[in-house]
C-alpha cells in the first residue's frame, strides 16, 4: 500500500494535533485545512473528540476508577490515559501525571530512555520514560487516525511529519524518531515548528503571498506556545524571477510558555489570599489558575474593563460559604503579564542568567528570566555576529505570530512595539505584521503541508541543518600534574546541511579498538556558520558559542579484540532530517554509525 | 439460610422486590437445566433518564452546579452568593457553549412589535394576554425564546453509574 496522504503532527508541550492533506492534490487546501477530530477520555465513561489532544499521560493506579471507564474506541494502546482527563484529574494526583514530556526528551541532564516521570513519583507508580509517554501521545494521535481511515489508508502507510521545535538538537530530534517508532510510525520526516507555521501561513494565503512579501524581506517568526518560546529568521529571496524562502536561523531552547503566564497570574491573585489568611491546597491553585485565564482572556478582549473577578469555589459541597473572592485587576496584568513576560528592553539587553547551569540542575531547565523579549534581543544580536551582519542585530522586516498566546492583541502590540523601538533606533521601518495566521492549529497544518510541497508543489523553505556539530579531539601535550588538557572541537557537519547530504571528515588519526566502546565528546552551535568540515575550534569546553551535547559512541565487535582499526569519519543529515556521524574504515569496507548515548547526562 | 433462598433474595434486592416470575414456581423449566449463570450479572447502569444524569453531571463537575442549587441561600448575603453564582456560572455556561448552540427564536429585540401569523407553530411561540380572535396577531415580544440549534452532547456513559452525579473526594494525605 502506498501513501494516501500527508500527514501533519504537532506534538506540542502541551496540546498536540494533526492534520492532513492528499498527496495528489492539486491545490493547496487554502484557509479550509483539514484537522483530525481527536477521540479522547474527558472524563470516566465519557470519550469525546476534540481538535486538541493534551499532551498529559496520567497513570491510574489499581481500581481508581470503575473498570473500563477510561476505555477508548479502540483496543489495545499502552499503559495509562492521554489528553483532556488525563490534564484536568491529573492536578489533583500530579504524582501520577506526565507533562511536558517533550521538554523532558529534550533535557540533557537526565536519562530520556529511564523510566523517570512522573519526576519524584512514589516508587509503587509504573513510571515511563520521556520517550515512552511522547510515544504514547503518538499512538493516540494514530488510533485516533486509524479508527477514521484505518481500513484504507493506516496511519503507519501515509507519510507523516511530525513537528520539533527549531532549537531541538539532534539527540533530541533522534529521541523523537524512537519514540514515533514505539507508536509504529516507522518513516516519520521532522520539520521545525516555526516553518511549519510559515507553511500553513504560506497555505492560507494561497497565491496571495506574495502579496505580503518581497525579495529582501527578513521574517521573524515568533512562537510562543504552552511550554516552549522559539524563534527562527527567515529570509526571502529571489532565484530566476521567483521569491525563495531560506531559514537563516533558529534560536535556543526556552523552556518558557503561555502556562508560565497563567500562573504567574494565580500566583499573584493567591498572595493576595494569603494576606488575608485564606489558605489554597493544589486543587484550588490549580481552579484559580483556569479562573485567572478567564480573567485574563476577559481583560485582553475588553479595554473597557478595569478589572474582573476571580473566584474559587471551595472544595467541599458548601459552594457559596467556601467560595473565595478575589479580582485581578488590569494594572496588574499589565505589569505581571505584558511588562513581565514582554518588558520593554534594549537590543543590547541579554536574559537576566546563564542557560542550563548543569550539575545544579533537578527538574526541568525552566528559563531562569521570564523577560521573552530579552531573549528575542538575545537572539537577534547573537544571530547578527553570526551573519557578520554590521548592524548589531538582525533587523526583521516583517514578523509572524504563533501560538495561542498570541490570541490576546495586547500581546502581539507589545513584541511589535519592541521590535519596532529597536529598528526605529537605527532608522529602519517597522515590521509589519503577516495577517491570517491560525495560532492554534497552524504547526499541525504546516507540517501536512509540507509533506504536500516535498512532493513538489508550492514552495519550499530551504535551510538544513539549523546548527553545526563538534566531535571533541583530546590536544595533545605533556601531561601537567593538576591540569587538564583543552578539548578541541572538529567540526564534522557544517551549519546549514541539507537533508539527504553528506560530509566527509579529512583524515585525522582516529581509531577502534576492537571489542572496546569507543565515544567522542560531542558538540554543537548555533551561530558558528562559517566553520567547514574539518575546521578545529581550539578549546572547546571555554568557547562560549559551543554547546556541549551526549557524547557519542560505538562498539566495533571483531574476533581481535584489542586490535586498533583507523578510521574516518563522516557526517549526513538523513531524509527524515536526523543527523548521523558515521565511522568508515579507512582503506576497508566497514562502517559503524556513532550512535548519541542519551543515557548519560551532559558533563 | 439455603443457597436458594439466598439467590432469591439476592435477586429480589436487584429487581426492587418485584419478582413475579422468581416467587411462582417456575413449572416448564426442566429440573436438569442450570441454575442461572453465576456470579449474577451486575444491574444494568440507569438508561432511562441516562442523558438527563449525564447533563447534570457536567453542570456539576464544570459549574458546581447541583451544590449550589442543593445549598440553603437563606444564611448568606448576597455578596456572597453573588461570588459563588460567578462561579457557576462560568463552569455552566462553558458547558452549554461546549454543547449547544443556542439562539433566539425571534431575532426582534425583546419590546418590539411582532406579527404572529394564522397556524403559526405553537411550541415556538407563546401568546400571552387578550388571546381572542383567529389571527394573524400582533403583539409586544417580551421574551424572544431559546432554541437549541445545535446539540452536540457526547454519549452517556455506560460504564460508570451515571446516578452518581458527582463522586465523594477523598484526599489522601
Amino acid at each position: 500500500m502506498s501513501a494516501s496522504f500527508c500527514v501533519g503532527i504537532d506534538l506540542g508541550t502541551t496540546h498536540s494535533a494533526l492534520s492532513w492533506i492528499a498527496l495528489d492534490a492539486s491545490e493547496g487546501r487554502g484557509p479550509n485545512q483539514a484537522v483530525l477530530p481527536i477521540a479522547q477520555v474527558t472524563a470516566p465513561g465519557t470519550v469525546e473528540e476534540r481538535q486538541l489532544l493534551p499532551s498529559f499521560v496520567y497513570l491510574p493506579a489499581e481500581g481508581e476508577f470503575p473498570r473500563d471507564a477510561l476505555a477508548l474506541p479502540w483496543k489495545g494502546g499502552g499503559r495509562g490515559v492521554v489528553g483532556e482527563f488525563a490534564r484536568a484529574h491529573g492536578t489533583r494526583v500530579p504524582t501520577r501525571q506526565v507533562a511536558s514530556a517533550k521538554s523532558w526528551l529534550c533535557h540533557p541532564g537526565v536519562d530520556r530512555r529511564a523510566k523517570i516521570l512522573p519526576w519524584q513519583a512514589p516508587d509503587d507508580v509504573a513510571k515511563v520514560s520521556p520517550v515512552e509517554a511522547s510515544a504514547r501521545v503518538l499512538e493516540h494521535l494514530a488510533q485516533a487516525w486509524n479508527r477514521q481511515f484505518g481500513k484504507r489508508a493506516p496511519l503507519s502507510e501515509q507519510q507523516v511529519v511530525v513537528t520539533v521545535p527549531a532549537s531541538f538538537d539532534a539527540a533530541a530530534k533522534d529521541l523523537t524518531l524512537e519514540a514515533a517508532k514505539q507508536a509504529g510510525l516507522e518513516k516519520v520526516t521532522l520539520l521545525e515548528e516555526p516553518q511549519a507555521a510559515v507553511y500553513a501561513w504560506l497555505e492560507a494565503m494561497g497565491r496571495g503571498w506574495r502579496a505580503h512579501l518581497k525579495a529582501g524581506d527578513v521574517l521573524l517568526v515568533v512562537d510562543v506556545g504552552g511550554g516552549t518560546s522559539d524563534f527562527s529568521l527567515v529570509r526571502v529571496g529571489e532565484v530566476g524571477g521567483e521569491l525563495s524562502l531560506e531559514r537563516l536561523a533558529v534560536g535556543d531552547h526556552i523552556l518558557l510558555g503561555g502556562d508560565n503566564m497563567d500562573l504567574a497570574l494565580a500566583f499573584s491573585v493567591n498572595e493576595r489570599f494569603k494576606a488575608q489568611g485564606k489558605a489554597l491546597d493544589a486543587w484550588q491553585l490549580s481552579a484559580l489558575t483556569q479562573a485567572c485565564r478567564v480573567a485574563k482572556e476577559q481583560l485582553l478582549s475588553s479595554e473597557a474593563l478595569d478589572k474582573a473577578p476571580v473566584t474559587v469555589p471551595g472544595r467541599g459541597s458548601s459552594l457559596i460559604g467556601g467560595t473565595l473572592k478575589g479580582e485581578l485587576t488590569r494594572a496588574e496584568l499589565t505589569s505581571l503579564l505584558v511588562d513581565g513576560f514582554f518588558p520593554r528592553c534594549a537590543v543590547t539587553d541579554a536574559p537576566a542568567t546563564a542557560r542550563r547551569s548543569g550539575l545544579a540542575q533537578v527538574g526541568l531547565p525552566y528559563a531562569q528570566d521570564a523577560g521573552i523579549t530579552r531573549h528575542l534581543a538575545a537572539f537577534l544580536a547573537r544571530q547578527a555576529r553570526s551573519l557578520q551582519l554590521t548592524t548589531g542585530f538582525a533587523q526583521p522586516t516583517a514578523v509572524l505570530f504563533n501560538g495561542g498566546v498570541f490570541k490576546a492583541p495586547a500581546l502581539k502590540a507589545r513584541v511589535l512595539e519592541v521590535l519596532s523601538g529597536w529598528l526605529a533606533q537605527v532608522g529602519a521601518p517597522a515590521p509589519k505584521e503577516l495577517p491570517g495566521a491560525d495560532l492554534d492549529l497552524a504547526v499541525a497544518r504546516g507540517a501536512a503541508s509540507y509533506g504536500w510541497v516535498k512532493g513538489g508543489h508550492g514552495i519550499r523553505i530551504r535551510g538544513g541543518t539549523a546548527r553545526s556539530y563538534y566531535v571533541g579531539v583530546e590536544a595533545a601535550m605533556l601531561a601537567v600534574p593538576g591540569y587538564v588538557p583543552p578539548v578541541k572541537a572538529l567540526c564534522v557537519a557544517p551549519f546549514g546541511m541539507e537533508e539527504g547530504t553528506q560530509a566527509d571528515v579529512p583524515p585525522q588519526e582516529f581509531g577502534l579498538v576492537v571489542g572496546e566502546a569507543t565515544r567522542f565528546r560531542f558538540f554543537s552551535s548555533s551561530t558558528r556558520r562559517a566553520d567547514a568540515v574539518g575546521t578545529m575550534v581550539e578549546d572547546a569546553e571555554r568557547a562560549a558559542d559551543l554547546e556541549e551535547l551526549v557524547p557519542i559512541e560505538t562498539t566495533l565487535s571483531g574476533d581481535a579484540p584489542g586490535q586498533l582499526v583507523p578510521i574516518n569519519l563522516q557526517a549526513a543529515v538523513t531524509e527524515l532530517g536526523a543527523l548521523e556521524v558515521r565511522c568508515l574504515e579507512r582503506g576497508g569496507e566497514g562502517r559503524w554509525k556513532l550512535e548519541l548515548n542519551v543515557r548519560e547526562r551532559t558533563p | 439460610m439455603s443457597f436458594f433462598t439466598r439467590l432469591k433474595l439476592a435477586l429480589s434486592i436487584l429487581f426492587g422486590g418485584e419478582l413475579p416470575a422468581a416467587q411462582a414456581p417456575a413449572p416448564a423449566l426442566p429440573v436438569a437445566e442450570p441454575l442461572p449463570a453465576l456470579p449474577l450479572p451486575t444491574p444494568p447502569p440507569e438508561q432511562a433518564h441516562a442523558s438527563a444524569l449525564f447533563l447534570l453531571g457536567l453542570l456539576q463537575r464544570e459549574g458546581r452546579l447541583v451544590d449550589f442549587l442543593q445549598e440553603d441561600v437563606t444564611a448568606y448575603a448576597d455578596a456572597d452568593v453573588g461570588a459563588a453564582a460567578r462561579a457557576v456560572h462560568t463552569g455552566c455556561r462553558k458547558v452549554l457553549a461546549q454543547y449547544l448552540a443556542l439562539t433566539p427564536v425571534v431575532s426582534d429585540g425583546e419590546g418590539a412589535s411582532v406579527a404572529v401569523p394564522v397556524g403559526f407553530d405553537a411550541s415556538r411561540f407563546r401568546l400571552t394576554g387578550n388571546v381572542t380572535g383567529q389571527g394573524p396577531w400582533r403583539g409586544t415580544l417580551k421574551h424572544h425564546g431559546w432554541h437549541a440549534t445545535k446539540v452536540e452532547l457526547p454519549a452517556a456513559p455506560t460504564t460508570v453509574d451515571v446516578k452518581v452525579v458527582a463522586p465523594a473526594e477523598v484526599e489522601l494525605p
